[in-house]
């Protein structure tokens, strides 16, 4: 599986997801520069945490205008994987490739520290290892992860499914609607999450709960490959 | 000729400002009882050049629709005059 894992100018979680493909699947991943005008190479393409163009107007603002996003959006046309941690999550709403906002978290302060998720729903490409109802735990570490979405648009996501993961009941670090931690498009292509699944991969870094997020697309991609 | 438009970005009134919240509370302790309510937004001002006014009505709004504001949480007003050389 060929992974890109992009580089703006500000993100800084870029190394963690290579080492986390490393980790969890064996895989190696291109560090990818936002001036990139292709990705077509690529099975997967992660869009790190960070601060990409220092969150200046708003988190994402900028970086959705980036070369490489045009690409992002491309592949993600095409069906390619495509999944934004924190601040690559803030980057795909801003851009339209997934519904909703992130705004300041509603305490107004930055939150570092382990969640405690509910899997939501186990039938996607990046969830298959888990089980639904599954609580798991992976580091948070935001100012700007209060999701919106108008009721409309959360009532049009929960009936198709696009609700992957919840913050567990009264443990709401930022004030999000319905307790959104992480998306997915209609498609199921392209997921964001505030959490940090590349930083709960082995036991040592506090939590090993992410690696099923590679794993599971790992095996998405083994089974779309043994079709082509 | 060159304008100036100064634009002022706010949440919509549907969504919740946790910053405006902390504020009003901020103006209760110091006993203004009067403040209902505050609504923290962002200033911006913009020098262009436009042929005419009608143009730099179109390039504003066009700019606060793309990037200046998150039209899925914020809106939007401007005031647009002529500026000198």
């Amino acid at each position: 599986m060929k992974c890109a894992v992009v580089q703006f100018p500000g993100s800084n979680c870029d190394m963690d997801a290579v080492k986390a493909i490393n980790h969890a699947i064996g895989e190696s991943a291109d560090i990818v520069w936002h001036t990139v005008a292709s990705l077509e190479a690529y099975d997967l393409i992660i869009l790190p945490g960070g601060f990409a163009y220092g969150d200046y107007l708003r988190a994402g603002a900028i970086a959705r205008f980036s070369a490489v996003m045009e690409a992002v959006a491309r592949e993600a046309d095409r069906g390619k994987w495509v999944m934004g941690i924190c601040n690559g999550f803030q980057v795909l709403t801003e851009g339209g490739l997934l519904p909703g906002a992130l705004r300041r978290n509603e305490s107004l302060q930055f939150r570092s520290e382990i969640a405690t998720l509910e899997v939501v729903n186990a039938e996607t490409a990046f969830t298959r290892h888990y089980r639904a109802g599954e609580t798991i735990r992976i580091p948070i570490a935001h100012g700007e992860g209060n999701y919106y979405a108008d009721e409309q648009t959360l009532l049009r996501m929960r009936e198709r499914g696009q609700i992957i993961f919840r913050y567990a009941r009264e443990h709401n670090p930022n004030g999000s609607v319905d307790d959104i931690a992480g998306v997915i498009n209609e498609r199921g292509n392209v997921l964001g999450m505030m959490p940090h699944p590349e930083r709960a991969v082995h036991e040592r870094l506090g939590s090993a709960d992410g690696a099923r997020l590679f794993t599971s697309i790992f095996e998405s991609w083994r089974e779309a490959y043994a079709k082509r | 000729m060159n304008l100036l438009a100064k634009i002022y970005v706010t949440l919509k009134g549907s969504v919740l400002d946790p910053q405006g919240a902390a504020v009003t509370h901020a103006l209760h302790a110091l006993s203004y009882d009067a403040v209902r309510d505050v609504r923290i937004g962002k200033y911006m001002e913009v020098t262009l050049s436009a042929t005419d006014e009608t143009q730099a009505h179109e390039l504003v709004r066009g700019m606060c629709e793309r990037l200046l504001t998150n039209p899925v949480i914020e809106t939007y007003t401007y005031e647009l005059a002529e500026v000198e050389q």
